[in-house]
């Protein structure tokens, strides 16, 4: 029972560290789905936090916050939409002057405005998400094993949360069994296919990039007005690159994605609950161990040796049309 | 569609584009700072005289300058074989590394011999750490782009249990070595001139600068003099070309990510052997991916990596004194700076070329009387 107990406050904590990832991750599926790589995913999701967590200090109210944040990412995903598409730039190198941009600027106005390295303040509760307890929770969880799943996995997420996981059906939904999605994943593996067939490649792709946006300015937003309460500089710590890792473990598809970013978020919290704890028979593990994980199995993925992850065909080329 | 481009004449492609682009990027980090209520001219001059005013700056911004002469090498060399090195970071802390257990460990080598075997150690261990999304590339056709960048995460983790649980002094706070032995150093320019009853500042700036300028000669001298720097621009051009001229595209691409790892290991020579003496938590600080900016603005040529580096050096050296004096322009102004030059020298490097072209047809079509 002790044992049910740790797994399920371990899961929590997994699922809570998974939420950026999943929606990260679908950001970059939309947009490579179509053809556009995009390693921003990083920049994007400082630029959502900070754009969020500035406008619920000034304005107290969480939904304004929730709306800078998606505007300001959808903003920078436009950059780097205009550079791909209608630049024909190299996108790898967009994507990563995205990141210094995004690492920078946040940084810098926080400092100017804020004067705290950086930081914002401290956001009441009245200006963040909250979580949601579903009905009957205490009576639930009174009962043994489906309470405490009820209790501490299903009720007490607040509102991006559920959205998060809404948003893998939504995905695969509208990539899967829409015209829309049928056309956009035709972009992202043959153009010059959908071009023919007189759609706008171009039309697609920003589409795509626009979704792109959306999705990972929520996973900024998150970061700041559901789980900090506040933006610091650097605060996306990677998660956009695990979420990179992720969509390429998951082969670009929507659910491998869901339960790839769950296992990395589950690593994680296995990682920062292990620390200095001593196991029986392997000893302590090194925590940086758990953490590089996510980045090996992603090499030993790409590399062919289990499995094979093939990227949308022309993911990464700009589109020339024949003159 | 619009009608296609006339090419444009040598000189402007070589000189008036890039600084188009390099300008557009510094006009815009000029209007952040006006955003932020400072104002920008006020600025560059704090800036520029904290990175030239006096001997001290200078050595500051030639120190900063040798690291990003190193990475932006390192980024250049893969450039030319049509590879995104995004991993020079992660190549240049494991290659602080191999430069740190030669220095610790080697102590009984006599004399300087120790430093040479230091740096040599360096740059194997870049090299290795490289080889490995090379082979990756070449062979197993995974994105050299996305290995890199696990690499990156992946030399963090090493490095960061080896600091923290093995090589840290026992009874430290700091996740750092032992200092390195008196030979395990390369001598800093203010000794070597002291030597000569020259007086000079004391500063960082040390010798590496001089391998710093000889490793970008090195670098001309491959790329544009050899037949495997031939091999190198004709995979990067064009890799069906090159199998058709009877080059292993798989080969070349290995040979030039090894090759940019070693150079990676520079960092480590300059910053590790050359000031800190010591392996440190970090220590690269992300100027590997500085190399990026500079290997794009310096258009992947020693020469323009030099004048690149030195452009960085004074924008570290002086953006430090500016956010001493202006604390509201931080030094993560440098960063946006970085950002924007990668954007607008990489990224858009093509969006000014229209305008520049229209205004040089129209210069011709009515010469001034």
């Amino acid at each position: 029972m002790e044992l049910f107990d740790a797994f399920i406050v371990v899961f929590a904590s997994g699922m809570r560290l998974a939420i950026p990832l999943i929606l990260a991750c679908l950001a970059g599926l939309w947009s490579e789905r179509s053809g556009v790589v995009d390693i921003g995913l990083e920049g994007k999701i400082l630029v959502g936090a900070f754009a969020s967590g500035a406008a619920a200090t000034f304005t107290g109210s969480v939904w304004l916050g929730l709306a800078a944040g998606l505007a300001a990412t959808v903003a920078f995903s436009f950059i780097h939409g205009y550079a791909s598409i209608d630049q024909r730039a190299n996108q790898i190198v967009s994507g990563t002057a995205i990141n210094m941009v995004a690492d920078g600027l946040t940084a810098l106005i926080g400092n100017a405005i804020w004067s705290q390295g950086g930081r914002t303040p401290q956001l009441p509760a009245s200006a963040q998400f909250a979580a949601i307890d579903w009905p009957f929770v205490h009576e639930i969880g009174a009962i043994p094993i489906v309470g405490p799943i009820y209790e501490h996995l299903i009720s007490g997420y607040d509102l991006i949360t559920y959205a998060a996981f809404l948003l893998v059906p939504l995905t695969y939904w509208a990539l899967y069994s829409t015209r829309f999605g049928l056309r956009l994943r035709a972009v992202g593996e043959n153009p010059a296919a959908v071009d023919t067939a007189g759609i706008s490649v171009r039309a697609l792709r920003y589409a795509a990039v626009t979704i792109c946006g959306l999705l990972v300015g929520l996973s900024g937003v998150y970061l700041v007005l559901s789980q900090l309460s506040y933006f610091q500089p650097h605060m996306s710590a990677g998660r956009g690159f695990i979420a990179l890792a992720a969509l390429v473990f998951a082969k670009w598809r929507p659910w491998p994605a869901l339960a790839t970013c769950l296992l990395f978020g589950f690593l994680d919290a296995v990682a920062i609950r292990l620390q200095g704890v001593i196991l029986p028979i392997i000893g302590s593990v090194p925590v940086q161990a758990i953490e590089a994980l996510p980045y090996v199995l992603t090499v030993v993925l790409l590399a062919g040796f289990i499995g094979k992850a093939i990227p949308p065909r022309a993911s990464g080329v700009p589109y020339v049309k024949e003159r | 569609m619009s009608a296609p481009l006339k090419p444009l004449p040598a000189w402007a492609d070589v000189a008036v584009i890039p600084l188009v682009n390099v300008a557009a990027a510094f006009v815009i980090s000029g209007f952040v700072v006006l955003a932020i209520g400072e104002n920008p001219l006020e600025a560059v001059q704090i800036l520029i005289t904290g990175a030239l005013g006096n001997l001290e700056g200078i050595g500051f911004t030639l120190y900063y300058a040798t690291s990003f002469i190193f990475t932006g090498l390192a980024v250049a060399v893969c450039f030319h074989a049509n590879l995104f090195n995004i991993g020079v970071e992660g190549q240049a802390y494991i290659a602080g590394l191999g430069a740190a257990l030669a220095a610790l460990y080697l102590g009984f080598l006599p004399g300087y011999s120790l430093v040479v075997i230091a740096v040599i150690a360096a740059a194997l261990f870049g090299a290795a750490f490289a080889a490995i999304p090379g082979y990756l590339q070449a062979y197993r056709d995974s994105h050299i782009v996305i290995t890199t960048i696990m690499f990156n995460y992946i030399a963090s983790a090493i490095m960061g249990y080896l600091l923290v649980d093995v090589l840290r002094v026992p009874g430290q706070m700091n996740a750092e070595t032992q200092a390195f032995p008196e030979t395990g150093r390369i001598p800093q320019f203010h000794e070597v001139l002291a030597a000569f009853g020259v007086q000079w500042p004391v500063t960082p700036f040390n010798l590496s600068f001089l391998l710093a300028l000889a490793t970008a000669f090195g670098v001309w001298l491959l790329i544009w003099r050899t037949r495997l720097g031939y091999e190198i621009r004709t995979v990067g051009a064009n890799p069906v070309a090159a199998i058709y001229g009877g080059i292993s595209p798989a080969r070349v691409t290995i040979i030039a990510t090894v090759l940019s790892g070693a150079i990676a290991g520079g960092l480590a020579v300059n910053v590790i052997l050359g000031e800190e003496h010591r392996l440190i938590l970090e220590y690269t600080a992300g100027f590997g991916f500085v190399g990026i900016a500079v290997a794009l603005m310096g258009r992947a040529h020693p020469v323009g990596i030099i004048l690149a580096s030195i452009l960085f050096g004074v924008l570290y050296q002086g953006g430090a004194e500016l956010a001493f004096d202006k604390p509201k322009i931080s030094r993560d102004m440098i960063v946006v700076i970085q950002g924007l030059v990668v954007l607008f020298a990489g990224a858009l490097e093509h969006m000014f070329r229209r305008p520049v072209a229209t205004l040089l047809a129209r210069r011709v079509a009515h010469p001034p009387i």
